[in-house]
Parts: structure tokens; sequence; C-alpha cells
């Protein structure tokens, strides 16, 4: 798994002293630049910074917050300084993290600019790419959206039709994406487009372009828990300039593929528990013992007492593998096969947790919307419908599960 | 660092990984029950095991041990579990070598873990009254007579019991038979007036047997720490044994999954492996992690008897439950995904689930330690 870091040119060592000294810098920077209302949790999931052309802030700090943050860098903090990232080591970025953390700061940009493209574009894009589009995204001036599955290619990936011709001095794009994150409010869209019909995996290219190009029409899609982050994306000749190809031509699956591990990566800390609302019910057992009940201290059902223990105990499993997988990659023994199965358990581990949270809470958990129910209940049913696509999204369990046969345990066709 | 193993970890597994391959294979499992071997372990190994500092592996260098530590302890019994490896370590370094570190005074150390370490001295624990595993729930007695005690009752599934040359007593020397309070801990001589010894033949082909005991006077110098305090030495010795048990479990459940997955890749119908088949691989997958989970649990336990950290309890029975239930769940498929030869006894697969049932069921199964955790967790 390739980190940001381990593709940045200039490696720096950073000795005791010196990490000390940038703790006491970073602490007093922070004391002073993160503003009070950003130390608080959020209290809705409008609260979270997206950036982009039509960035909304619920207050009016969280712009202060992104902007101070931004022109440091730290929004991609180990990204290197002439792209506009914070140029920091990776233990530098452990120092400015756990900073974060200590004073409860906010995320002051969720991008997937961040989390997937950049680090596919300090990888494979050329200079000019890098220094066009990798500055916006630390500053979160552009929002970027992902257009991978279609219609007619989920699981199997590869398979995917939106034609791309050349046409000399330009690209023409015509197809379909789907479930295509946000793409009603995404500025720009990292796309994978057929570029040779006549392969598969050797026929796709990695192409970047502006949504408000004409031809683009992106449509919200109304999901069962009753949100619409996701859109079919349709693409009616929509002409692209030839230099946003990243990467060489028929070549994008190998780029494709490095992005799904940033994807996969996000969606596996889920089974952690800390994703999804219900946070304020204070824990399973906590739960169990408001909504069912207690008696001598204990959570009134037996049987609902081990389902709760069963969950626990497999969460903390999962989390002790994570951290193995961790120390073994930072004693150098590089990714585990360990890693091979955290987006299978992680997302299992969470559609368990709020099925559990439904068994406790009863027909406090049942509720849609209106009088009746606390913002958390609704929360919890919310996100126990979301939590379904966990194991569906970026590479359904199955070809997780399929991943792990043949190419950890080496089971033939 | 706690989940990753040091140079010095690594080169002591693999001591231990090629010795039981070598000395202590399946094979000699076999030789044991066809022969109905009277003692049902190999007295010779395990001289050998205690030269190379097995026995005397949690035992301080000040008593002939090599102090190697609970972490290193692990690695053995988990390459103990690859092999089904017959050895007085549960009985003797586990649970009797760690109560008399624990709870010894200095004579009964000096005597006992030099012995131990030796590898001239086989215990046996004599604690369980019923068919599941409880530690509260005694109701043996020991009667002061004098200066004296005299014990009665009747143990069950004492391990080695049958062969020990000494045995730790669980007693009841006050309060009643579900009490925490007033349970003591006896060293007694089995060949004492009024012990009875009886092997029990268990599937898994390890040592145990039933021992009453009827008016068995011991001297005031046989008890171990204090009177009526018994329940705290008795529940750091069990944590250790259930997570020594839950490495020896891990290696067993890693030899069935490799050899599963090695028959997949060669067993052949339809005119293919039957490898190819997602309906196996799934499951394989499923395990692969399942397994993986495992691993994390039982470094982590062990590193934390190692670090003594104050969670040791906690640690202790989500690592027996989780290993307990996998190890069931490994040996039922790997029988299964072996098809009709997994049930002939020509296969070793029989073999492992037999003894993963054994060692689910001692010192507490899935169900005892989540009920343990949640209680400890407050709920």
């Amino acid at each position: 798994m390739l980190s940001p870091i381990e593709i940045e040119p200039l490696k720096k060592e950073t000795s005791m002293e010196a990490l000390e000294k940038f703790r006491q810098e970073t602490r007093a920077w922070l004391e002073e630049n993160c503003p009070p209302s950003m130390r608080t949790p959020m209290t809705s999931e409008d609260d979270t910074v997206w950036g982009g052309r039509n960035a909304k802030f619920t207050n009016p700090e969280a712009k202060l917050w992104l902007d101070r943050m931004a022109e440091r860098g730290w929004t991609a903090p180990t990204w290197p300084k002439e792209y506009g990232g914070g140029g920091l080591s990776k233990e530098e970025n452990q120092v400015l993290q756990q900073e974060l953390r200590r004073i409860k700061a906010r995320p002051a940009l969720s991008s997937f600019g961040i989390w997937m493209l950049g680090p596919a574009l300090l990888e494979f894009a050329n200079e000019e790419q890098k220094k066009e589009h990798l500055p916006k995204i630390v500053r979160g001036e552009i929002r970027w959206c992902q257009g991978y599955s279609e219609p007619g290619a989920g699981s199997d990936l590869a398979g995917l039709m939106t034609k791309c011709e050349d046409k000399g001095d330009h690209y023409l794009v015509n197809g379909q994406k789907i479930w295509t994150s946000y793409a009603d409010k995404a500025d720009w869209i990292f796309c994978l487009v057929r570029t040779d019909p006549s392969k598969k995996h050797d026929g796709i290219s990695f192409l970047l372009f502006d949504m408000t190009t004409p031809g683009v029409e992106a449509r919200p899609i109304s999901m069962i828990s009753g949100a619409s982050p996701f859109c079919e994306t349709f693409f009616t000749d929509v002409k692209v300039p030839k230099n946003n190809l990243v990467g060489e031509l028929n070549k994008g699956w190998t780029i494709a593929k490095r992005l799904l591990q940033h994807e996969r990566e996000m969606i596996s800390g889920m089974g952690l528990g800390g994703v999804g609302s219900g946070s304020g019910l204070g824990g399973l057992e906590q739960a169990a013992k408001d909504y069912y009940g207690e008696v001598g201290g204990r959570v009134a059902s037996p049987s609902l007492r081990d389902h709760i223990t069963r969950q626990k105990m497999d969460g903390k499993a999962f989390a002790l593998t994570m951290q193995r997988s961790a120390e073994e990659a930072k004693a150098g023994q590089g990714p585990g096969a360990a890693t091979s199965i955290f987006k299978y358990y992680g997302t299992e581990l969470n559609k368990r947790r709020f099925e559990l949270l439904l068994e406790i809470m009863g027909t406090k958990a049942l509720g849609w919307e209106g009088e009746g129910f606390s913002g958390d209940e609704i929360g919890v049913t919310r996100s126990w419908l979301r939590s379904k696509g966990n194991s569906i999204e970026g590479g359904t369990s199955e070809v997780q599960l399929n991943v792990v046969s043949k190419r950890v345990l080496g089971l033939p066709d | 660092m706690a989940l990753v193993l040091t140079e010095e970890q690594q080169l002591l597994r693999d001591t231990a990984t090629q010795f039981f391959q070598e000395r202590l294979p399946i094979a000699n499992l076999r030789k044991l029950r066809d022969t109905k071997d009277a003692i049902g372990f190999d007295r010779a190994v395990w001289k050998e095991m205690s030269d190379l500092g097995f026995a005397g592996i949690m035992i301080s260098e000040k008593y002939g041990g090599t102090d190697f530590g609970p972490v290193g302890l692990g690695l053995v019994l988990e390459q103990s579990g690859r092999t089904l490896a017959a050895s007085p370590l549960v009985s003797t370094v586990l649970l009797c070598g760690s109560a008399v570190q624990l709870a010894g005074n200095a004579t009964q150390r000096q005597d006992i873990l030099s012995a131990i370490a030796a590898g001239e001295r086989v215990m046996a624990l004599a604690l369980e009254e019923g068919p599941h595993h409880n530690p509260t729930r005694i109701a043996t007695r020991a009667t002061a007579d004098g200066s004296a005690f005299r014990i009665s009752g009747k143990k069950t599934f004492v391990l080695d019991g049958h062969v020990a040359d000494q045995l730790i007593v669980a007693a009841r020397t006050g309060g009643n038979d579900n009490d925490r309070a007033g349970i003591t801990l006896f060293l007694v001589d089995p060949k004492s007036d009024g012990v009875k010894v009886t092997r029990t033949l268990m599937v898994d082909s390890r040592n145990a047997a039933d021992i009453s005991l009827d008016n068995v006077s011991v001297p005031a110098t046989a008890v171990l720490g204090s009177v009526d305090g018994g329940i705290d030495v008795l529940e750091q010795v069990l944590d250790i044994a259930r997570i020594g048990l839950s490495a020896e479990m891990l290696g067993l459940v890693q030899e069935v999954f490799d050899t599963t997955l090695a028959y997949l890749k060669e067993r052949k119908q339809f005119g293919k492996v039957i490898g190819s088949f997602q309906a196996l691989q799934h499951r394989m997958a499923v395990l692969f992690a399942e397994i993986e989970l495992s691993r994390s649990v039982v470094l982590d336990a062990l590193s934390a008897l190692e670090a003594r950290r104050n969670d040791v309890p906690l640690v202790a029975s989500l690592t027996k439950a989780r290993l307990s239930d996998i190890a069931t769940l490994m040996t039922n498929e790997g029988l299964q995904m072996h098809g009709g030869m997994g049930m002939t006894d020509q296969f070793d697969v029989g073999l492992f689930m037999k003894r993963a049932r054994v060692a689910a069921a001692s010192f507490g199964d899935g169900n005892f330690h989540r009920d343990r955790y949640a209680s400890l967790e407050g709920y």
C-alpha cells in the first residue's frame, strides 16, 4: 500500500528534538488558529466541510479554519510543499494528528481529492497536471467526484463501456456512470473511460474533466435511507482537452486499482465503530440498559447481553488486527496478508453493529422522522439503512472474498 | 511494540517449530493412543523439552528457568498445537508452575520451581468438580485438625492427574459452595492415604483423572498462599492457562487451515480441483479472516501478561472465547471439506477436532468467557 509520503521525492528524517520542537510550535499555532467552535463535535452531516466552488459553511469559523489550515498545507500534511501540501514527514504528520485530536478539532476539509485522487496524481500525473490540480485540492477550491461504476459495470468494474474517442485536438466522451458520490455538488470528475473496445483491462484510461462542460448531467438517486448522496451521471458528446489524460492511454486500470486501495482503507475504518450515528447513546451496553433495562447491573436479556459481547469482542479483535498490521508495516515487514480482509471484515462488523442497535432499541430505532424520536434515534435508523451499502460499495464482500481466495490463498479459478 | 515478534522471539519460535515436528509429530500421539501408554506422554521427550528450556520458560533463572516470559511460552504452545504434542506444558508449567510462582513461599518455590524447570516433576491442579468450568463452585472441604488440615471431596478433569508427582488441590476452608471467599490451595502428595486417582480416557487422547480425597491429612506447610484467599491466585493462574491454551489452539487452527487448503488444491471432482469452487473458496477466505483476528488477540493477550497490564482478565476472556469458538468452527469446516476422508481415523483432521473440543472446554468455553467479559465490563 502506498501512502503519499512514500512517493514524496525527499524523505525527511526527523530527530526526536526536532519533533518535540515541532510539537510545541504546532500546539501553539493550533491554540491561536483553531476557532473555538471548531473544537466542538459536529451536530449534523451538514457541518462537514467539502469545499468546492459552491462550498457551504454552516458556520463562518469553518471557513476561517479551512483557510488557515490550507495556507499551511495542513489539509494535505504530507504532500510536497511545491504542490501546496504541508511537506511534513510521516512522524511530523503523526504529531500534527495527535495535536488535532488533543483539542478535538473538526476536520478542516473532507475531500475525495485528498483521500483518493491526490495520492494517485502524485504517483501517476505529469508535472503540469500536479501543479494545476493539487494546490486547488489542498485549498478546498475544487471538489472532486469519482466516475467509476456504470449500470453494466459494478463488481466487474473493468467491463465499463463509457466511450472516449480521440478526435484529434480533443477527446469525445459518451456514456453513463452510476453511484457517483456527490456528482451533483462536485466541480470536477476523475473518470474511467473506454479508449480501446477490443481489450478489457488494457483498454481503459483515466481522465479528468470539469463537471460544467456541456453534455455533463448529474441526477441524484433517492436511497433507502432517504438521503441522495449518489448520482447517475450522463455524458453526451462531452469534449475533454487531451492534456486531461492522466498516465498513458489505455493504462488507466493501474491507476484505478491504486485508487480503490485508498477507498477500501477509508471504508474499512468503519468497523471500528466510530462512524455512523448513535454515538450519543453511549455504547451498545449502555443503550441496552437504557432501552431494554437492567437487573442487578446486568442487561436484562441474557441473549442480548451475549450478542453485545460477541460484537464487542469481534470489534476489539478487529481493532487489534488493524493495529498489528500497522506495527508490522512500521517494523518493515510490509503490508501483511491481513490487510486484504479489512474491507470485508470492517464493513460486515459495521452492519452487524447497526442490526444489534435495532434489536437493542426496538421500535425507537424504527422511526422515520418527526415527533416521538430523538435525533440520535432517527440517526440510528438512517445509519442502519446506510450501512447496508458498506459491503457493496468499493468492492462487494463477495469480491473481497474472491480476492482473498485467489491472491492470498492461491485457490484456482 | 506488542503485536510484532522480536528477533529473539522469532528464533525461539523456529526452534520450537523444528522440535515439535521432529520429536513430537502427530504420529507420537497416535502411538501413545494405540499402545494405551500408561503415562500418556513421552517422559524422555519431556526431559528434552526441559533441556531446551521450555519447561522453565516462565521460571526465573534463580530456579534454573530460562525466564523467557509469556510471549515465549505462547510461541512454544502454538507450535505444540500444530502437532498435537502431548506434554505436561499446561498442567505443570502453565497451571502449577504459575501458582507456585505467584503464591509459593521461599521454600516451596525453591523446591518446586527448580524441579519443574529441570523436567523432573509433573504436577496437576485439582480444581473442577463438575462438567463445566467453575472456579468458585468448590464443595471439597478442608477442615483444620490441630495445625494440620483434613481434605475430603471429589475432583474431576484433573489434567495429567494420573501421572502427577504432586497435586495442587483447591478446597474450601470457609464459606458456602459457590462463594469466592474461603477457598484455599493445598500441595498434596497423590500417594497420601485417602487419595484415589482414576485415569479418565478423554476423546483427545490426552491425560486426565478423577481424584477423590477421603479425609486426607496435610500439614500446615502444604498451604500454598493464604488460607481462604485462594481465589485471587486461582484467577491469575487460570488467566495464564486460558491465554496459553489459546496460543495452543491458534497453532491447532492454523494447522487445520493449512492442511485443508492444501487438500482443496489437490482433491479433484467434476474434473477440477475442488478448491476452484466458490462455495468452498469463500468459506476459506472467511476462516482466513477469523484466524488473522485470532492471532492478533492471542499476541495481545500474551503481551498483556508480559507487561503485567491490568486488563489481563478481560483479554484472557476475549482470547479464550474467540479461540474456543474458532477452533470449533475451523475443525468442523476442515472435516467437512475433507469429505469422507475427514471421517476416517487415517486422516488427522478428526484428531484435531477432538483436541479442539477438549481445549475449548478447559478453563471456560465461549459461553463462560462472554459472560465473564460482560460482568468485567459492568453490564
